[in-house]
């Protein structure tokens, strides 16, 4: 019976929520294939307490491999720990969230394993003869269904495109990586800026208030964005144009190259509608424009267009909600 | 030091991709540009020149004939010599990480300098690939590079989802650029003349040893569906009315 790895994403110290649509797409695949999957942790000491927390997506072990050396985890150490992984394990495809954590490491383990490997993957199917998966091409402006030679892969996994794994009756048995750590390949980690969240994470949050270049500088985009978005609980995400001009920091960029976005509500502020900005957010289920411009690409994908300077009309909408 | 900048010719990402009727990219108005992320990796090869560094910088594209054209552009952006590798087979990262590993091997390069991903497949994943077929440090997502002075190392700092991270890489490595590293130069067509005179040498691929074949096969191509159309409302108070009776997501 084939089996699927999953990487879960962590921070060495705790797993991240993008890992459950990782898990709903291990369900997919293992209906698909009539496989199991197993599911992996890594990180510092610490992320042993967090294994008892992912007993109940399925998984036929949740597998722990908890070091000091892998508190910050980078690609080439982490790589030959997931190789080893696979091996203890017997799984012979390999999946994880396509965050920046994913799409460092994964590529890394498929070269050393030898295997294809799909990117941003939407969606995994059985043909008949085989799996058929659909995955994102320019800026998302084609999907692709692709197959792969052999059927055994990598997969990064887009998290908009699955939603929440179906609980399991039955608990996974944690188990540990018995595998050696071995020493990185010559690189050291210097250090993390990371600023405090203090709003939920941008691509797990009900709603998105994003920004673009006309909010000027970084004091009116919190304040005006910052401030829409606290009374409607909601993520704030910015242009690329936003962020290049140092108006929004980089974490914020929603977008091709940035982060991939489907909340409930978008609200796009002050943003004209770039084919790379709206890959990243065009599968939200409601889209509001603002925007002075009414020829702006922006509100061909809007639901809702409201012609209008955002100085003033996001005030407004915070004063009124 | 070397440092080698893998490059790819893509479609103009500020163009609109469209399929002819038999599902395939159009390609009959298609601009062809350098991938722009390679564009940015070959600008940060020339400023950390510029910067004092002694660096000899080569290009490499991986691709059929007229790839030529984005090599020369990449001479008069400041490489010292390109190197076209003739291949007209189909590709993926698996067969291009393993073309680009042989070229490494004869090249022997103390960096190797490329895009995150190229704007067309969105893959992301050569860079990477290629680090490990080498067995070398990898440094992704570059918003920030620095040589140390004997170019033993660099330190990198990435954009990641979380903020900064800063690693620090002994060379040889693979470093993978990311949109905020730089603003590449505009060249202009005197450069591209001039550049004429630079090195720029050919080998098939089958020169390089056996060539892999693809395992990731495009079955077919379409447009996502659009969303339906949206309409325009006239204040603040019509959207709020909307958001709540309508779209009920308030």
């Amino acid at each position: 019976m084939t089996k699927l790895l999953v990487l879960a994403e962590t921070d060495g110290a705790s797993v991240l929520p993008d890992t459950l649509p990782t898990l709903a797409f291990a369900q997919s695949w293992a209906a698909a294939t009539g496989g199991s999957y197993d599911l992996l942790l890594t990180g510092g000491p610490e992320i042993a307490q967090a294994a008892t927390d992912w007993q109940s997506y399925g998984a036929g072990h949740v597998l722990v491999a908890a070091s000091p050396d892998l508190t910050h985890p980078v690609a080439d150490r982490l790589a030959a720990v997931v190789n080893a992984a696979l091996q203890q394990t017997g799984a012979t495809s390999l999946a994880a969230p396509s965050s920046t954590f994913g799409r460092d490491v994964l590529p890394r383990i498929a070269a050393l394993r030898d295997l294809p490997m799909l990117s941003d993957v939407l969606s995994v199917t059985n043909s008949g003869n085989g799996l058929t998966f659909r995955r994102p091409m320019y800026a998302g402006n084609l999907i692709a269904t692709v197959t792969l030679v052999g059927n055994e892969g990598v997969f990064s996994v887009r998290g908009t495109a699955f939603g929440k794994p179906e609980p399991s009756a039955t608990a996974s048995p944690i188990e540990a990586f018995t595998g050696e750590m071995t020493p990185t390949q010559g690189t050291t980690w210097i250090g993390l800026d990371a600023p405090e969240r203090k709003r939920p994470d941008l691509t797990a949050a009900r709603v998105v208030v994003s920004g673009g270049r006309p909010l000027r500088d970084a004091e009116t985009f919190e304040r005006l964005l910052g401030g829409l978005a606290d009374k409607l609980g909601g993520a704030v995400g910015a242009t690329r144009a936003a962020v290049d001009s140092g108006i929004a920091p980089n974490e914020l960029q929603v977008g091709q190259t940035g982060k991939v976005v489907a909340p409930e509500l978008y609200i796009a502020a002050g943003i004209s509608g770039s084919i790379q900005h709206l890959a990243g957010m065009k599968d939200s289920k409601v889209i509001v424009a603002i925007n002075t411009d009414p020829d702006a690409p922006i509100f061909q994908v809007a639901d809702y267009g409201l012609v209008a300077d955002l100085h003033q009309a996001v005030p407004e909408l915070t004063r009124k909600l | 030091m070397k440092i080698l900048v893998p490059i790819k010719r893509v479609p103009d990402p500020y163009g609109r991709v469209r399929l002819t009727s038999g599902g395939q990219i159009d390609e009959s108005d298609i601009k062809w540009v350098i991938n722009p992320f390679d564009e940015i990796a070959l600008e940060e090869a020339v400023r950390l020149r510029e910067r004092g560094a002694n660096v000899e910088i080569a290009t490499v594209a991986i691709g059929p004939s007229a790839w030529e054209e984005q090599l020369r552009t990449s001479l008069a952006m400041g490489a010292d010599r390109a190197l076209h590798v003739l291949d007209d087979g189909p590709t993926d990262p698996g067969v291009i990480s393993h073309l680009l590993a042989a070229v490494c091997r004869r090249e022997n390069p103390d960096l190797v300098l490329m895009g995150k991903q190229a704007i067309d497949d969105d893959f992301n994943q050569t860079g990477q690939r290629l680090a490990a077929l080498l067995g070398w440090p990898q440094a992704t997502f570059a918003s920030q590079i620095e040589l140390a002075p004997d170019g033993s190392r660099a330190r990198v700092t990435r954009e990641v989802d979380s903020g900064r991270e800063t690693l620090e890489v002994a060379l040889p490595a693979v470093i993978t650029t990311d949109l905020r590293l730089n603003e590449p130069r505009y060249v202009a067509l005197p450069a591209i003349i001039k550049a004429r005179n630079k090195p720029l040498q050919r080998l098939e691929a089958s020169e390089l040893g056996p060539r892999p074949q693809p395992r990731v096969i495009v079955q077919s191509l379409e447009a996502p569906p659009p969303r339906k159309a949206g309409r325009r409302v006239g204040s603040v108070d019509e959207l709020i009315t909307a958001l709540r009776e309508e779209a009920k997501v308030l």
